[in-house]
């Protein structure tokens, strides 16, 4: 499938998942390669962050398979190897609020990796220089704005060095002017060779950077498509649906 | 105006009005500002000078300062109205700070209240170098430490000096340091529990805490000094002063146990799931974003229960232990000090010594809100 010798970044096979009798996730098969950025998208309670969360071990599935570079992830000691594989960034932040954004991006380094102090502040202030906000490593999140929040965070969980960094619509609480800023910083993160997990609904970034745009919709996978080819011609009217409204 | 407009002429930002200055303006703005506002300040002040003038009276102006016996606080044997009775005091202020406890020995409290001070100074001082060792210190070495200087290791050369002769601030200190040494970790174990997934965990932390909390404190420490040798073999005895100290200290803990489970509430669940995307484990999540989070949330409310234990304590003394309350009593009903205002004085000073304490924690407590407030707050 994908023509290579390396296993694919993430594999997902008939994944499924229920939250109580509600079935969020369908039969899900989604094959990343390496170095690929995948922007996915769709209405709202689709189950989009429950795939990413799935992706990242944080939410248990109660059907089929996730590996992640060849190893499957089921079970516990599993889900914390793939934590440690895929960096995430949310929607809301989720920054640390007690700590200054230097000790937000040391804390796990220093504890889960067990680096010395030092070496996590310099790798830290070279993940913040790479998001542009050097200068805020002695704030506090309360005290930057929600674009340095969010690169703050990016850099956060780049410092744990993912193979994988998985987005979950990590614009959507920005006023208007902080959007292009962070999604500039995605952009040159892209352009690293970074595998890219995207829920966006910026469709502008999508084109720019997306290899493949994945459709969902009522836990179910529509449509997957090249970018160019899922904008000019999508081929399941759920999609066009979407897109039309999305575009306007 | 017409109905379309096109900005010609910048406005450039110009100072705010000077406002108006001076202590004139200030009351009439803060005192006077409307006529509710008028006469609830005369009615403040009118009360005040009511209540004022009599106490500085009593209190300092025929107040008596200096004497060996109750004779100096007679108003026939003074020959001038006599208000309080301070003489009395510093007299019995070895009596009411270290009860019976042998004279010879009173070093090792006073080494006590010193460690004390020590270990509560640097936890408090927000800006200490190493506080973390500090809160050691104070929850780790200082109650092993206290425990050996007041009770005695021959071992060490130090006297045993039996509970029973123990009394005044030192039980009472005693009492409430042990309350809130134990609370405030168990109380966090208790809170944990409280949310735990294990619902055996969660089942047993809950009857715990709503255990102690339906029950008066009297009645805890009756059933602790009463009840508690019941339950044990005969050839044991559990010390005295040990049984409300329990008492004291499971009441206090369901109490601090709800407290921190509301700080815990109010950390957003977002906090833990990014700590969890970062692959610290479930104990790295609370130790390092979760509950430094939830117990900044709270201080107050464990400031709040710390005052509340404090005041408290003064019930240990109706199942006979000589905390200050019943030093104090004790100390004035002495013939020798027979005098009016002899009763008076003592529980002024005990309304004083309360007052100083728990007035203290709560603008520690404010200022601890305060230095939060900066800064922090959004995620
Ligand atoms: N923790 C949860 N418990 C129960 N239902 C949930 C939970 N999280 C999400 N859901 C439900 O699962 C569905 C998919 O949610 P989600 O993955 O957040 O959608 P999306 O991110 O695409 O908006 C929604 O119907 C939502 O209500
Ligand atoms: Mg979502």
């Amino acid at each position: 499938m994908t023509g290579g010798k390396e296993p694919p970044a993430v594999a997902i096979t008939g994944l499924n998942k229920w939250f109580g009798s509600h079935h969020v996730l369908r039969d899900v098969d989604l094959t990343v390669r390496r170095s690929e950025r995948l922007v996915i998208c769709g209405p709202s309670g689709s189950g989009k962050s429950t795939l990413i969360r799935c992706i990242n071990g944080l939410e248990p599935y109660q059907g089929g398979r996730i590996a992640l570079a060849g190893t499957r992830l089921d079970g516990h000691r599993e889900a914390e190897m793939a934590r440690l594989r895929t960096g995430m960034v949310f929607q809301s932040f989720n920054l640390f609020a007690h700590l200054t954004v230097l000790e937000n991006c040391t804390l796990a380094p220093i504890h889960v990796r067990r680096m010395g102090r030092h070496r996590a502040e310099d790798l830290a202030m070279d993940h913040l220089t790479r998001v542009r906000i050097p200068e805020q490593a002695r704030k506090y999140p309360g005290q930057l704005s929600g674009g340095q929040r969010q690169r703050a965070a990016i850099a956060r969980a780049l410092c744990m060095a993912p193979e994988i960094m998985l987005f979950d619509e990590p614009t959507s609480a920005l006023d208007p002017e902080m959007v292009e800023e962070v999604l500039g910083t995605m952009v040159d993160l892209a352009q690293s060779g970074m595998t890219m997990l995207c829920v966006t609904h910026e469709m502008g970034f999508a084109r720019r950077v997306a290899d493949r745009v994945v459709f969902m919709d009522e836990g179910q996978i529509i449509e997957i498509a090249p970018t160019d080819a899922f904008f000019r011609t999508p081929r399941h009217e759920r999609t066009r649906a979407f897109l039309g409204q999305i575009l306007r | 105006m017409s109905e379309t407009f096109l900005r010609t002429a910048e406005v450039p930002p110009r100072a705010p009005p000077a406002a108006v200055g001076g202590p004139f303006a200030w009351v009439r703005r803060n005192l006077f500002s409307s006529l509710g506002n008028a006469a609830t300040t005369l009615v403040v002040l009118a009360l005040l000078a009511l209540v004022l003038p009599p106490l500085f009276r009593f209190l300092v102006l025929d107040a008596v300062w200096t004497g060996g016996s109750g004779e100096a606080c007679r108003p026939e044997a003074a020959g001038r109205p006599v208000g309080a009775c301070w003489a009395f005091i510093h007299e019995k202020l070895g009596y009411l700070v270290y009860g019976s406890y042998p004279l010879a020995e009173r070093w090792r409290p006073d080494a006590v209240f010193a460690l004390m001070l020590l270990g509560g100074g640097w936890m408090l001082w927000l800006d200490a170098p190493r506080r973390g060792l500090g809160a050691l210190f104070f929850f780790g070495v200082f109650p092993v430490a206290a425990y050996l200087l007041l009770a005695g290791a021959p071992a060490l050369g130090l006297k045993p000096v039996p509970t029973g002769l123990w009394g005044g601030m030192i039980v009472t200190f005693v009492v409430s340091l042990v309350g809130i040494v134990v609370s405030l970790p168990l109380g966090i174990l208790l809170a944990l529990g409280r949310r735990s997934d294990l619902p055996v965990i969660r089942l047993a932390c809950t009857l715990f805490i709503e255990f102690w909390r339906g029950v008066p404190l009297i009645t805890v420490l009756f059933m602790a000094n009463v009840m508690l040798p019941l339950f044990l073999p005969g050839d044991i005895t559990i010390d005295r002063l040990l049984r409300p100290l329990v008492g004291v200290a499971l009441f206090a803990s369901a109490y601090m146990a709800e407290v921190v489970r509301g700080g815990l509430q109010a950390v957003p669940p977002g906090q833990a799931q990014a700590a969890r995307a970062l692959g610290l484990t479930e104990l790295q999540i609370l130790r390092f974003v979760v509950l430094p989070q939830a117990i900044k949330i709270v201080v107050p409310g464990i400031v709040n229960t710390f005052i509340g234990l404090f005041k408290d304590t003064t019930l240990v003394s109706i199942v006979g232990i000589a905390d200050f309350i019943r030093v104090l009593e004790s100390a004035r009903i002495d013939p020798r000090w027979a005098a009016p205002s002899v009763p008076v004085t003592a529980y002024a000073f005990a309304a004083l010594f309360y007052f100083a304490f728990c007035f203290g924690m709560a603008r520690y407590a404010a200022f601890i809100e305060r230095r939060l407030a900066a800064g922090e707050g959004a995620r």
